[in-house]
């Protein structure tokens, strides 16, 4: 019965509005006092039915809530005959609440999107070979699925037979579709455009990198900042206090009206409703854009951010070394290159890696007699020659002669931020080439951006050498640049920056740089859906992408003023109520439900705006 | 122990978070610490002795409070 009356709720409101506005007309233009007063008698008592119930069950567990404080006023104006009152203020009421949840629904939208990207079934194979439909629950670590053409991909696994494109854009928000065969990864809430892939599940539910992201994203929405904290133990003790006073007042002035309107004046309303409001919209337009966003103390601490430190060259840079600049001082540039491939291929550095990729298939000979000369290069013998390959102290000490023009090519390309590979064969320079990573492109656009939003210093730390950190940071315009940096060093750095009073933001990758990710205030993970980078961070910029990172810092400014404006509006209804029951003649009950109802819905409108953000340059 | 993560119907008052918690908090079995009620995604998490409660108990909890309990998970500790 009670559940039944609490489904009706919005039912109750829309009858007991319509009784009212019959009230009033049979009153002003019919001049019918009876039927007025009875319509009003049966909206009230309709009304009041599931807020007193609401109120039953809230006391039953020792909770003075809202609805006890509205039941114990509306039935106070009842007795006392006041039915204009008594049916004004439920109607109100459940009104309000109706009103509340289709709001709050819309606001919580954007998370309900992600969560609904949950795959729901799989196809298992059991135990005769065939694939039967499962709900994703019953899947197990080790188990064969089958993923058809349009299907969700149920977990996270390890593709076995068959080959197709998949959509990754629940993971990293890029919708380019990834060619996956036997032996690639695929996740879990991605969906395979076409082919058909059987898969072993690797990691499933929970553990899955979609699952990681929603379990984030819902414990961040409903994560609370100091401030918060404060306003919930205060509305805990806020109630029946409000409660206690009306109690005093009435004991004191033997004024009972006045009792029973401070009941109804004194509801939290919009406070305790405010402030999550603006997180949950600011953090579901994050999940929209690629940003994950891990509560409201990250996105107050985000928005007031002085600094932002990126930890190394590579987050800037594509971080992928390439041949930007040859010389070639040989005429055989076949056989030269095909004996710098075959020492390079040996080695697994960075550089000998680049220019691998560079030259591409040619002839490999064996390499003997290698000799690696630590912070030179390599030294082998190949088909009889002497071949050196590294920087030119290892020219020098192999006493090969640099011409006048080979200098000059070896200055300009240092100026350029190469780092240098010569080539020798038989003590003879055979060839140059510079190797440099490439600025990732928007990067620039993006640094402006930041800086136009407030952000006073940018600042590199990188392993690089000084050179290559420099003309990063000329090019890009960067506040500071270090190069020869420890991850120790970097960390010392940041508490330098701190002890001076900066709020510091870190870009980092989340793996080498944890301790500075943990030390400054704000830990930014340019994570490629990884679980450390997602773990470890405060804010997780999906797929690396770099240009959220400007949307991500106006959003949580622009969050953190949404959660301001609601505070403020939440108080200033009460103060204002409050005073204008001492100060005025008109305030009563009615008018009170009406502002505490339009305050609350006026900071979920203003919350929902968040939905909405985008960055306006 | 047992973890139970129960999935309820849209909170939309944030009072009912304070109503969630007395119900649950109430049973003999709950691992009053690890209760958390979270209003915007409208789930409850909370730890378990299954030896002194069930999880039907705490869903019954819930419901005569007046909240319907849509989906509930349960895994060992």
């Amino acid at each position: 019965m009670q559940k039944f009356i609490l489904g009706k709720k919005n039912n109750i409101a829309f009858i007991s509005g319509a009784l009212i506005i019959i009230a009033f007309t049979s009153h002003y233009a019919f001049h019918n006092i009876n039927i007025a007063i009875w319509s009003l008698v049966i909206a009230s008592i309709l009304g009041v039915t599931p807020i007193a119930i609401q109120a039953y069950q809230a006391l039953k567990v020792k909770v003075v809530s809202i609805d006890v404080l509205v039941t114990i006023a509306v039935t106070g104006a009842f007795l006392i005959q006041n039915f204009e009152e008594s049916a004004i203020v439920t109607f109100l009421f459940l009104f309000g609440a109706y009103l509340e949840q289709r709001t709050l629904n819309k606001t919580r939208s954007a998370i309900k999107e992600l969560i609904e990207m949950a795959p729901e079934s799989a196809l298992k194979q059991t135990e005769n070979g065939e694939f039967e439909e499962v709900e994703v629950d019953e899947v197990d670590v080790g188990d064969i699925l089958l993923v058809k053409t349009g299907a969700k991909v149920p977990v996270d696994g390890t593709v076995l037979t068959g080959e197709g494109h998949i959509n990754e854009a629940s993971i990293t928000g890029e919708s380019v579709p990834v060619g996956k065969k036997k032996g690639s990864q695929v996740y879990a809430g991605t969906i395979l455009e076409n082919g058909t892939i059987q898969i072993v599940a690797d990691r499933v539910g929970e553990d899955t990198t979609f699952g990681k992201i929603i379990e984030l994203v819902e414990e961040a929405q409903d994560s609370k900042s100091e401030t918060e904290r404060f306003i919930d133990r205060f509305s805990k003790y806020y109630t029946p206090a409000v409660l206690v006073i009306a109690f005093i007042v009435w004991l004191l002035s033997r004024d009972f009206e006045l009792a029973i309107t401070i009941l109804v004046l004194g509801c939290p309303g919009a406070l305790v409703i405010g402030v999550p409001i603006s997180n949950v919209a600011g953090i579901g337009n994050g999940a929209r854009h690629g940003v994950l966003l891990k509560g409201s103390e990250v996105i107050h601490d985000f928005s007031k951010v002085d600094t932002i430190v990126f930890d190394k060259t590579g987050t800037l840079t594509i971080g992928n070394p390439k041949v930007a600049d040859k010389e070639i001082y040989a005429e055989n540039v076949d056989e030269v290159f095909a004996y710098l491939a075959s020492v390079e291929n040996e080695s697994d550095h960075p550089l000998a890696r680049a220019i691998v990729e560079y030259i591409g298939d040619t002839k490999l000979y064996t390499v003997e007699k290698t000799d690696v000369v630590k912070g030179g290069g390599i030294v082998a013998h190949i088909d009889g020659h002497r071949v050196a390959v590294g920087n030119v102290a290892l020219l020098e000490q192999e006493n090969i002669p640099l011409n006048e023009k080979a200098r000059a090519d070896i200055a300009r390309f240092e100026a350029n931020g190469n780092s240098l590979v010569l080539t020798a064969v038989d003590g003879e320079l055979k060839v140059l080439m510079g190797i440099r990573d490439q600025i990732r492109p928007g990067v620039k656009e993006d640094l402006q951006k930041l800086k136009k939003l407030g952000v006073k210093n940018l600042i590199l730390l990188s392993g690089d050498n000084q050179g290559t950190v420099d003309l990063v940071a000329n090019e890009l315009g960067l506040t500071e640049a270090h190069g020869h940096m420890l991850p120790e060093d970097k960390s010392a750095y940041i508490e330098e920056l701190q002890a001076k009073g900066q709020i510091v933001a870190f870009v980092g990758d989340g793996v080498n740089d944890s301790p500075s990710l943990a030390l400054a205030q704000i830990g930014i993970a340019m994570g490629g859906g990884t679980d450390v980078a997602i773990e470890t961070s405060d804010i997780v910029l999906m797929n690396s992408d770099f240009s959220r990172l400007p949307h991500a810092l106006g959003l949580t400014k622009a969050t953190a003023l949404n959660m301001r404006q609601n505070i403020v509006i939440a108080v200033g209804v009460v103060i204002i109520l409050l005073a204008s029951l001492i100060f005025s003649e008109w305030m009563n009950m009615s008018i009170g439900m009406l502002a505490h109802e339009l305050s609350i819905l006026v900071v979920i409108l203003n919350g929902m705006r968040l939905l909405g953000y985008k960055l306006k340059y | 122990m047992k973890k139970a993560t129960i999935q309820l119907e849209t909170l939309t008052c944030p009072t009912c978070m304070l109503k969630i918690e007395g119900a649950v908090k109430a049973l003999d079995g709950i691992d009053k610490e690890s209760l958390n009620v979270s209003f915007n995604s409208s789930k409850v998490k909370v730890n378990f002795d299954d030896e002194k409660v069930s999880i039907k108990d705490i869903e019954n909890a819930i419901d005569k409070v007046g909240y319907e309990v849509k989906k509930t998970q349960v895994k060992e500790l």
